[in-house]
C-alpha cells in the first residue's frame, strides 16, 4: 500500500478531500500531457496488457565502422509499467539507451511515441518528449546544489528573468518530500550526498521535468540491500505516476521483483520478450546466452593447510574497528556484507593503501605493517581493486607495461629497466590467461571488457602473490566472463594461493568461498564455514536483524 | 600508442621541413648546414627547458616557476664567477644544478606533502624566486666585464664541429630519452600521467614520483640557468621573464598533452624546433617579431588541434578492435 501512501504524498498541497482523487490534473504539472497519463494508466492493482505503448521503436538497426551493434530490434515501452532490458555485456544495451535519449541516431528503424511516429535527433529533443535517463554513474553535477540539480535547464524565473532561487528551493522540498525523500536538503551540495541520495535527485529532477519515459541503466550497481530497497519504492512510485520505465540490470532477482514485462538481446539483436510472470529464469537465461548454464560455479576439492595471513585487533579511526581473522593456505575467504560496511576498506588497509591506528596483520607467521601498496606487493599480498577502468588497468600504456608494472622492481637493475624480462613476464602470465590480442605492445585500452580484465589479473599475478585479494571480481561483467574468472579463481587455489574474495553477490559468495566472513558497520558480525549455509542466514547477519 | 607517437613526431617533423622550406624560398641560406646547425645551437636551451618542463607535465603537473628558478639560479653563478674567478667552469655547473635542485624540491615538496596543486604552488614560487633574485643581487646586473672569459667562452668552445652547448643539449636529450624509456622512473611518470589510482594500487608512490618529476625540472631550470647567463652575458632580474610561456608552447607544440600520460622526448625537442626556427628565421626574411607571436600562437592552436583529432581517431580504433577482439 506503499502506492497509496506516494499518491497522498504526491499530492500533499491539495486539500484532504481531493486526495482520492488520483486523476486531479497536478498544478506543478503539464497539465495537457497529465491528463493523457490519466486516461491511459492502467488499473493500479497490476499491469494491464492490452494499453497501448508509450514508446514503441521497430526495427532500430545502427553500426559503428566494423561493429553491428544493433541490428532491426524492438522494443515497447507501457506507461505504469516496468520492461527489464536484459542481456550480456555487448548485447547493445547501452547503444539502444544512447538511441532513446538522442545521443545516437539510428541507421534505420522508427521511433514513435504514443502512437506517432517521431525522430530525436538531439538529447534535447528526447528531453523535450519526456524522455530521461537516470545512469550507472549518474550524470549530475557534483558542485550543484540539489535544488539546481533537480530544476537546472528549467529553473524557475522572477518577473525579471533571473532565477527564482526561493520558489525554486521550494519546489525541489515538494519534489523530494513526494518521493519520501525529504531528508535530503535541497541547499546541499550533490557531492556530500552518498550514491543512493544522487540517484534520489536524480528520479526528482525526472519528476520536475514530468518525465514519460524513465530509464535506469543499472541503477543498483552501487546501491546496498537497503538503497535497493529504496530505489525499488521510488521505481513503483513512478509507475503509480504513469511512467512507463525501462530497467537495465545484471541482477536476476531485481529484475523478476520490479519489473512486469522483459525484453531480451543478444548481440545486438531482440530474441525475445514478453511478460515475466509467463517466462521462468531459466527460459530468460537461456535467451540471454543462447544455452543453458547449468553450474556457473566451478566444483572444488580444497585442500586447505596452514594458516597464511593472520590479522587481529585491526583498527582504523572512522572506517573499521576490531578486524580479525585467519586465512589459509589454498583457502578462498568470502567478505560479504553490504555496500558500505567497511569490507574494501580492510582490504585497503591490508594492501598497504590506507594506514590502520592498531592492529598486527602476519603473513606466514611474520608481522608485517606494509605502509605503501609496494611493500605490501613485495611481502606477497597483492589487491585487485573493484573499478577496473579507474584503479586497474592503465589505459594508454601497452599490455606488457600493464603487466609488469607492480613487478618493475624486479624486472629492473637498479632502476634501469629490463625490457626482456617484461615481456617474457608479460608474455608467461597472459599466455596462461588466453588473452587475446594481436601483440603484447597493443594499447590496453583498445581491448575488450574481459581481455582487460584479464591483463588485470596477468599484472597482480605477475608479482608472484602469496595472498590475492578481488574486490568485486565479477561486478558489472557477463555471465560468460564471470564463469572465466570462477574458473580462474578455483584454479589459483588449486595451485596454492589464498584469496579473499570482497563480493556483494550473494551467489558468488555462496558458490565460491570456503568460508564467509560477514562485515557490519565496520566490524565483523560472524564467521560462518560454508558447508549448508544459506543466502538469508548471511543477508540476516549484514542488516543486523536477529534470527 | 608508440605508432600513434611516432605518427604525430613524423607530422611535426614534417612540419618543420615544409617550414625550413618555405623559408628557403625568401632567403636560400637558410636550409644551409652551418645555418641550420647554428639554429640548433640557439634553439639548445629552449629544448633543455623544454624535456624538464615535459616530465612534469606527464605526471597532470606543471612547473610555471622554471624561468624565475632559471633566472635566480643564473644570477647565483654569475655573482658567484664574478666574485671568486677562480671556480672552474664544471664545479659552477654542479652549483648551479644543485641551486635548481633546491628550488625544484621547495615546489615538489609543496606539491607532494601539502598537497597543492602545482599550478598553484609554481605560481607562487614563480613570483617568489624571481623576487629572491632581486634580494640576492640587491637589483644590481652583472656584466660581461664582471663574468670570467672561461665562463662566457665555455659553452662556445667547438668539439667536435659543434658549440659544447650544443653537446649539452644532445647530452640532455640522451639522458631523458634513456630515462623516459628505460627506467623505472621513467615507465612511473607516464604510469601516474595515465591513471594516477590504478598506479598508487600498482605500488608507485604517486606523490614522490611528482616531487622527483619537480626535482627533475629543477635541476634542468638551473643548468639553463649557467646556460643561459653565459651566452646572453648578462645576469639582471628581467633574464628570461615570462620565457615559462615559450616553454610550455614547445611542449604542447611537441604534442604533451597538458592532461598529462601522452608525450615523448622526440617530441618535446621538434616543438623546441619548431619555435627555435620560427624566431630566427622571421628576422632574416624580415617580418616582424610581432607576427612571431602569432605564429607561435597559431602553432599552440594548430598542434592541440591536431593532437586532439589524432586522440578522436584513437577512440574509433578501440571501437573497430573491441570487434574483432
Amino acid at each position: 500500500m506503499i502506492l497509496v501512501d506516494f499518491k497522498l504524498m504526491w499530492r500533499d498541497n491539495v486539500p484532504p478531500h481531493l486526495q482520492t482523487d488520483l486523476s486531479g490534473p497536478d498544478t506543478d504539472m503539464d497539465t495537457t500531457a497529465q491528463h493523457k497519463v490519466e486516461a491511459e494508466r492502467p488499473e493500479p492493482s497490476g499491469p494491464a496488457h492490452n494499453t497501448s505503448p508509450r514508446l514503441t521503436l521497430s526495427g532500430i538497426s545502427k553500426s559503428f565502422p566494423g561493429v553491428r551493434a544493433l541490428h532491426r530490434v524492438s522494443l515497447s515501452l507501457y506507461p505504469g509499467q516496468v520492461t527489464a532490458l536484459i542481456g550480456e555485456n555487448g548485447a547493445g544495451k547501452s547503444t539502444l539507451v544512447k538511441i532513446m535519449t538522442g545521443i545516437y541516431q539510428p541507421d534505420t528503424g522508427e521511433i514513435g511515441i504514443d502512437g506517432q511516429a517521431t525522430t530525436l535527433p538531439s538529447a534535447h529533443a528526447a528531453f523535450g518528449h519526456g524522455i530521461t535517463a537516470i545512469h550507472q554513474e549518474t550524470v549530475l553535477f557534483d558542485d550543484l546544489s540539489v535544488a539546481e540539480n533537480i530544476f537546472l535547464g528549467h529553473a524557475p524565473r522572477t518577473r525579471f528573468g533571473t532565477i527564482d532561487w526561493r520558489t525554486m528551493r521550494n519546489n525541489a522540498r515538494e519534489v523530494l518530500e513526494t518521493m519520501r525523500a525529504g531528508h535530503i536538503d535541497a541547499d546541499a551540495r550533490l557531492r556530500d550526498l552518498g550514491i543512493a541520495n544522487k540517484h534520489l535527485v536524480a528520479v526528482a529532477r525526472a519528476m520536475s521535468i514530468d518525465a514519460r519515459i524513465v530509464i535506469m541503466d543499472e541503477p543498483t550497481a552501487a546501491l546496498s540491500m537497503k538503497e535497493i530497497e529504496e530505489l525499488f519504492l521510488l521505481i513503483e512510485f513512478l509507475k503509480s505516476e504513469g511512467k512507463a520505465v525501462l530497467f537495465i540490470s545484471h541482477k536476476f532477482d531485481e529484475i523478476y521483483r520490479i519489473a512486469d514485462r522483459y525484453t531480451v538481446f543478444r548481440d545486438g539483436e531482440m530474441v525475445g520478450e514478453g511478460l515475466l510472470k509467463d517466462a521462468t529464469q531459466n527460459e530468460i537465461v537461456r535467451m540471454m546466452v543462447g544455452r543453458n548454464v547449468d553450474h556457473i560455479f566451478p566444483q572444488r576439492e580444497p585442500k586447505i593447510g596452514a594458516p597464511v595471513l593472520s590479522v587481529s585487533g585491526l583498527s582504523h579511526p572512522t572506517e573499521f574497528d576490531d578486524i580479525g581473522f585467519e586465512l589459509r593456505k589454498g583457502e578462498i575467504l568470502g567478505f560479504y556484507g553490504l555496500v558500505g560496511a567497511g569490507r574494501s576498506e580492510v582490504m585497503q588497509a591490508i594492501a598497504g593503501i590506507t594506514r590502520t591506528s592498531r592492529g598486527t596483520i602476519s603473513l606466514d607467521g611474520k608481522a608485517i605493517a606494509p605502509r605503501s601498496a609496494a611493500e605490501s606487493i613485495e611481502a606477497g599480498i597483492v589487491y585487485v581493486p573493484e573499478e577496473r577502468g579507474k584503479q586497474g588497468v592503465v589505459i594508454g600504456l601497452p599490455i606488457f607495461q600493464n603487466v609488469s608494472l607492480p613487478s618493475l622492481a624486479r624486472t629492473s637493475k637498479s632502476g634501469v629497466l629490463g625490457l626482456a624480462e617484461e615481456f617474457a613476464l608479460a608474455r608467461s602470465y597472459t599466455e596462461r590467461l588466453d588473452l587475446r590480442a594481436s601483440s603484447l605492445s597493443q594499447d590496453v585500452g583498445t581491448l575488450s571488457g574481459g581481455n582487460q580484465q584479464k591483463v588485470v589479473i596477468a599484472k597482480w599475478l605477475a608479482t608472484a602473490p602469496k595472498v590475492i585479494i578481488l574486490d568485486e571480481p565479477t561486478k558489472g561483467i557477463d555471465i560468460g566472463s564471470k564463469a572465466a574468472v570462477h574458473g580462474f579463481m578455483a584454479e589459483l587455489v588449486a595451485q596454492g594461493l589464498s584469496v579473499i574474495m570482497v563480493s556483494s553477490e550473494l551467489p558468488e559468495i555462496l558458490g565460491m568461498s570456503d568460508r564467509v566472513v560477514v562485515m557490519r558497520e565496520g566490524r565483523i558480525a560472524a564467521t560462518y564455514e560454508n558447508k549448508g549455509l544459506d543466502a538469508e542466514t548471511l543477508v540476516r547477519t549484514a542488516a543486523g536483524i536477529a534470527a | 600508442m608508440k605508432n600513434f607517437l611516432k605518427y604525430r613526431e613524423i607530422w611535426l617533423l614534417a612540419g618543420i621541413v615544409v617550414l625550413i622550406g618555405l623559408i628557403s624560398i625568401r632567403f636560400p641560406g637558410f636550409a644551409d648546414p652551418a645555418n641550420l646547425r647554428q639554429v640548433f645551437n640557439d634553439t639548445s636551451i629552449l629544448m633543455i627547458l623544454a624535456l624538464g618542463q615535459m616530465v612534469v607535465i606527464l605526471t597532470r603537473s606543471i612547473d610555471l616557476s622554471m624561468a624565475s628558478n632559471l633566472c635566480f639560479t643564473g644570477m647565483v653563478v654569475a655573482m658567484l664567477n664574478a666574485a671568486h674567478p677562480a671556480i672552474p667552469i664544471p664545479a659552477l655547473i654542479v652549483i648551479a644544478l644543485a641551486v635548481g635542485l633546491v628550488l625544484g624540491a621547495i615546489n615538489g615538496f609543496l606539491v607532494w606533502r601539502l598537497n597543492i596543486p602545482s599550478i598553484v604552488v609554481t605560481l607562487g614560487t614563480l613570483t617568489i624566486y624571481r623576487g629572491a633574485t632581486f634580494v640576492v643581487s640587491g637589483g644590481a646586473w652583472v656584466n660581461a666585464d664582471q663574468m670570467s672569459p672561461d665562463f662566457i667562452n665555455f659553452q662556445r668552445a667547438a668539439f667536435l664541429g659543434l658549440p659544447v652547448l650544443s653537446w649539452i643539449a644532445l647530452l640532455v636529450i640522451a639522458v631523458f630519452f634513456l630515462v623516459m624509456t628505460r627506467t623505472q622512473i621513467g615507465r612511473s611518470i607516464y604510469a601516474i600521467g595515465v591513471n594516477p589510482t590504478a598506479s598508487v594500487y600498482a605500488g608507485i608512490n604517486v606523490g614522490r614520483t611528482k616531487f622527483i618529476v619537480f626535482c627533475i625540472s629543477g635541476m634542468i631550470g638551473g643548468l639553463a640557468g649557467y646556460l643561459w647567463i653565459s651566452r646572453y652575458v648578462i645576469a639582471s632580474v628581467e633574464v628570461a621573464n615570462g620565457y615559462e610561456l615559450n616553454i610550455i608552447a614547445a611542449c604542447v607544440i611537441g604534442g604533451i598533452s597538458i592532461a598529462g600520460g601522452i608525450g615523448s622526448v622526440g617530441g618535446a625537442v621538434l616543438g623546441a624546433l619548431f619555435l627555435g626556427i620560427i624566431s630566427n628565421a622571421l628576422p632574416v626574411i624580415n617580418i616582424s617579431p610581432f607576427w612571431q607571436m602569432a605564429i607561435s600562437g597559431s602553432a599552440i592552436i594548430l598542434a592541440v588541434v591536431l593532437n586532439a583529432r589524432g586522440e578522436r581517431r584513437q577512440g574509433r580504433i578501440i571501437l573497430r578492435k573491441a570487434e574483432a577482439a
